[in-house]
């Protein structure tokens, strides 16, 4: 077949691609560990933090006596720096580790989904439909299953953030299901749902705007060891199964028919990654509020580093992701001194300009 | 096909759209009627109008009742029925120039940031009490801050286009959301150390309301409006050759970028001055396009006149129902409960596809 | 109708695309520019009609420096008809090729700009699609109404980027006789970018052939299409025959990619030239 100097030509050559390739996937993987890195630093930094300052050392000898069970007598500093570091920053931490993997794979999925560059998380209309839901609780005193208190209010978010998804899908199914529909159809919910919340709103006391304003924006300020499980739960599912997928995540991007053509049903999948996203992006939603900017540019961010494969975008952006929020929740905390600012506000504050230097910095189309 | 026949074809697709435009004016007119009569105080159809036709003729009526209902119809409800006009046919025609200009079906008046810019402005008004120009206080500085917060964005996207060469479509829309995601932040740290009250007011404003029409501010919406009609009815036909591609519009004589930068001003503007008075009446903008292109087809000589008038008949109908329901609504309220529902309907029904 | 073309350069920030290309089109006259993918034959055409800058070197059309000629002085001499066309907000097909009268019209002339759009479609055979929308055409029927369009325009130059390359072999003819009529007839200096050698080389007056982002040879379609030039530009072996006049292309085989030269086949081509030399 092959001289035996044709051979070798090819088999250098045949070498060579399988070397780049070898290198190109290292890169990926490098990124994802460097950001890993960077989000174990910025976790243990972010846990010395705070009006009370405990050094490395005592936060994690503190975290390592309390999982052996230790107990304090309250007063004494070892019980401060438990509780500090055990009920106060741990859980934060961890949520904020949680929302950003959410938010940031709900960003990807949907990027993919709708085939449209600034599509975020929120493209469904979830956000409105999450506010809907808190101004029912809080001004009409109405929450799903009648559960008070707290959970009322995060019960009735998420439920009322899924009406929104649920007419767009049932929308898109019916008619045309092109991207622009799904959008489209987003972009009227919200608008409804924003209408139906402001006309609660300004119809009832002065105060409880405030309230409904002040839960929906996006904080990581009052998260608790009581919030974790659930968003724990659905966001892990989720990313699981999206990173499980995330082949077919792929193919979505090509069309319907080169997707059928490669014996994927475009409608049918897509379907499932909407439900799969909207229920990890309400967990977050009905605990810590709206917070923007993470979901649309994270994935950028990763995909101008490593490519649009989502086999590795979707670690990648949960990585990314994490260490973003958690980098921002810091600034949140260290900017002001004593007190914090919204991890929202923060974020939209890095965004804009961020998203300018992406504008200014793309070459043709990612747009 | 005949050469004549050809023509007479072509004549009798355009006077249908123009006849389109027709009935959405004249519906437009008959929704002021309804607007005049119903309400609070009740004035018969047919009287509202005789009682429009003595105040104009300067029979001014003598007897409490006459005056008082007089007052009603003249310094309350009509000022409030032209400023729907005015603003629905400013709405409308904003948002089918963005539409086209930006060749994006998702895109209103203010795609380019203009209400988070305008939202900033009115928040630093009632909030801070902080006017631009210094001493004016209460309404009037609420209307100057939203002005001036509202052309920022536009000019940031100028400035990016006189220094970048291509500032394409896209890159438009996504300039005005950086600005817009800043702006948001301001606004809502802005909202954090406010008071009660005062948060209702900000919110009371965002939601877009006529409530605060009169015949001082009524002029400055009927200008605004009337300058961006005739300004993109005089556009129309360069608009529709951009539309087609940059390269194609170059080879057609008109320069793309120039004519997107000046629909861009014209748009900002416009929504600039009506948003100033009435916060950010949402949905009329981006849905009036959509629904006329569904009739007439993406023609820009006939969809801007059109965008007008049903924008102009959308609104005034919304805030006849606004204005009915209990003690007031607001009309942005409706604008979006009602229009959601339609047009969600729209898109289901779509069967071929205008975009 | 002269375009002078001298020393154009012209390149997207690191790459160079065209360089010094020097030419003369002279009109009326049917020109076709042939050459391999990304030679820069679109990007020649585009600095022609201003929709690019060239980075130096000029382009003169009738001793008029474009960068002088405004583009709506442009439209009203030169078409152009595109690749492709954008789909987002469609038009009718008449509205479409109305748009062509842009240059031209003005208050009152919608009647005689509708007359030149029904002659253009009558001429074209697509009067039967005059109010479709543009969007339901097929994209043999999309590039007859581009053509439609740049006619309109009534232009003494014409430039067409591939106007047949989704056209069946009927109307790709077809466009390509009426292209070669209407430089005659109506004193138009079309200038065409063809994939199809063979349709150029029938029709054509003269060719153009890039390589390399430069002009390589200019002439007569018997002038430009030969073996050796076929081999150099293209990279294909072909036998060029005879048919009435003109040259017709058989292609043989593909020449393979050049492949980094061996070090034997150095020292033989040195031991070589001597001899010649002596």
């Amino acid at each position: 077949m092959f001289s035996a100097e044709g051979s070798n030509a090819d088999g250098s050559a045949k070498d060579q691609m399988k070397e780049e390739y070898r290198k190109y996937t290292f890169r990926k993987v490098l990124f994802m560990v460097g950001c890993a890195t960077i989000l174990i630093i910025l976790f243990g930094y972010a846990l010395t933090l705070g009006s009370h300052k405990i050094d490395f050392f005592t936060v994690f000898t503190t975290i390592g006596n309390h999982i052996m069970g230790a107990t304090y007598q309250i007063g004494t500093p070892e019980w401060t720096n438990d509780y500090l570091v055990w009920e106060d920053r741990l859980p934060r931490e961890a949520i904020a580790i949680v929302a950003g993997v959410g938010l940031a794979i709900g960003g990807a999925a949907m990027q993919s989904v709708v085939k449209n560059p600034l599509a975020d998380p929120y493209t469904t209309g979830i956000s409105s439909g999450a506010v809907l839901g808190v101004t029912v609780a809080l001004a009409l005193g109405i929450t799903a299953g009648s559960i008070a208190g707290n959970y009322g209010l995060v019960a009735n978010a998420f439920l009322f953030g899924m009406i929104p998804t649920a007419v767009t899908i049932i929308v898109s199914r019916i008619s045309k299901t092109s991207p622009a529909t799904i959008i489209l159809a987003g972009v009227a919910m919200s608008y409804l749902f924003n209408a139906m919340s402001t006309l609660i709103l300004i119809s009832s006391e002065a105060g409880k705007i405030q309230e409904a304003f002040l839960w929906q924006i996006g904080t990581l300020q009052w998260t608790t060891w009581d919030d974790f499980p659930l968003m724990f739960i659905i966001v892990a599912a989720g990313s699981i199964v999206l990173a499980f997928t995330s082949k077919q995540l792929n193919i979505l991007t090509l069309g319907d028919e080169s997707a059928k053509s490669l014996g994927l049903n475009a409608d049918n999948y897509r379907l499932l990654v909407l439900v799969v996203l909207s229920l990890m992006t309400s967990a977050v939603v009905s605990f810590i509020g709206i917070i923007g900017f993470l979901g649309l540019v994270s994935p950028h961010i990763v995909r101008t580093i490593i490519g649009s494969d989502n086999k590795y975008v979707i670690p990648a952006a949960a990585i990314f992701g994490a260490m973003f929020l958690l980098a921002a929740d810091l600034i949140a905390r260290m900017v002001i001194n004593p007190g914090e600012l919204p991890v929202g506000v923060i974020m939209s504050f890095i965004g804009g300009p961020m998203f300018l230097i992406l504008i200014l910095k793309s070459k043709k189309g990612v747009w | 096909m005949g050469r004549d026949d050809f023509k007479s074809v072509y004549y009798r697709s355009v006077s249908r759209k123009v006849t389109f435009v027709i009935i959405c004016v004249i519906v437009a007119f008959i929704a002021v009627g309804l607007q005049l009569s119903f309400g609070y105080y009740d004035v018969s159809f047919t009287e509202s109008y005789q009682i429009l036709w003595d105040h104009i003729c300067g029979n001014i009526p003598t007897t409490d009742i006459g005056i008082k209902r007089d007052h009603i119809i003249w310094d309350l409800r009509l000022p409030r029925s032209i400023a729907g006009m005015a603003v629905g046919a400013g709405l409308g025609v904003c948002g089918a120039a963005m539409q086209s200009t930006l060749k994006n079906p998702l895109a209103d008046p203010y795609t380019t940031g203009i209400s988070a810019g305008a939202g900033l402005g009115a928040t630093i008004s009632i909030v801070l009490g902080i006017c631009l120009i210094p001493g004016i206080i209460g309404q009037p500085s609420i209307i100057i801050d939203a002005f001036v917060f509202a052309l920022i964005p536009s000019l940031v996207i100028i400035a990016f286009s006189s220094l970048k060469r291509r500032v394409t479509p896209s890159m438009m829309i996504l300039i005005g959301i950086a600005v817009m995601y800043v702006f948001t932040a301001m606004t809502t740290l802005l909202k954090l150390t406010a008071s009660e009250d005062s948060l209702q007011d900000v919110y009371m404003w965002s939601v877009g309301t006529l409530g605060k029409s009169n015949w001082d501010n009524v002029w400055f919406m009927i200008a605004a409006t009337a300058f961006g009609i005739f300004a993109f009815a005089i556009l129309a036909k360069k608009i529709n050759v951009m539309i087609t591609s940059d390269s194609s519009a170059i080879s057609l004589g008109v320069d793309p970028k120039r004519c997107r930068l000046l629909v861009l001003i014209i748009v900002s503007v416009v929504t600039a001055f009506l948003v100033s008075f009435t916060g950010t009446i949402g949905f009329v903008g981006l849905v009036a396009p959509h629904m006329v292109r569904l009739i007439i087809g993406s023609d820009n000589r006939y969809l801007i006149p059109a965008s007008a008038a049903f924008g102009a008949m959308m609104l005034i109908c919304s805030d006849v129902i606004a204005r009915n329901i209990g003690t007031g609504l607001p009309v942005g309220v409706i604008t979006a409960c009602v229009g959601g529902p339609v047009f969600l309907y729209l898109l289901i029904k779509q069967r071929k596809s205008i975009w | 109708m002269i375009i002078n073309i001298e020393g154009l350069e012209f390149g997207y920030s690191s790459t160079p695309v065209l360089k010094d290309v020097t030419a003369k089109l002279e009109g009326p006259k049917f020109i076709s520019i042939l050459g391999p993918n990304g030679v820069g034959k679109s990007t020649l055409i585009h600095c022609i009609n201003k929709i690019l800058t060239p980075t130096t070197g000029t382009v003169m059309i009738d001793d008029r420096e474009v960068k002088e000629i405004t583009i709506k002085e442009m439209a009203k001499m030169v078409g152009y008809v595109p690749y492709s066309a954008n789909d987002t907000f469609p038009l009718t097909v008449v509205d479409t090729v109305l748009m062509g009268r842009h240059p031209h019209s003005h208050r009152g002339s919608l009647d005689k700009d509708l007359d030149i759009v029904y002659e253009t479609l009558e001429m074209l055979g697509i009067l039967d699609l005059a109010m479709r929308s543009f969007n339901e055409l097929s994209a043999g029927q999309h590039q007859k109404v581009m053509l439609a369009r740049g006619l309109a325009q009534e232009p003494k130059i014409l430039l067409l980027d591939e106007p047949t390359s989704n056209l069946d072999v009927r109307h790709q003819l077809e466009v390509a006789k009426m292209l070669k009529r209407l430089s005659r007839e109506k004193d138009i200096l079309v200038i065409m970018i063809c994939h199809d050698i063979n349709i150029a080389a029938k029709y054509s007056d003269e060719i153009i052939l890039m390589h390399e982002g430069t002009v390589f040879d200019v002439g007569t379609p018997n002038e430009v299409i030969t073996r050796e030039n076929l081999e150099t530009v293209y990279g294909v072996d072909a036998k060029v025959i005879d048919d009435d006049g003109m040259p017709h292309v058989i292609l043989k085989d593909s020449y393979p990619e050049k492949k980094p030269v061996k070090i034997d086949s150095d020292i033989q081509e040195t031991s070589e030239t001597p001899l010649e030399t002596a």
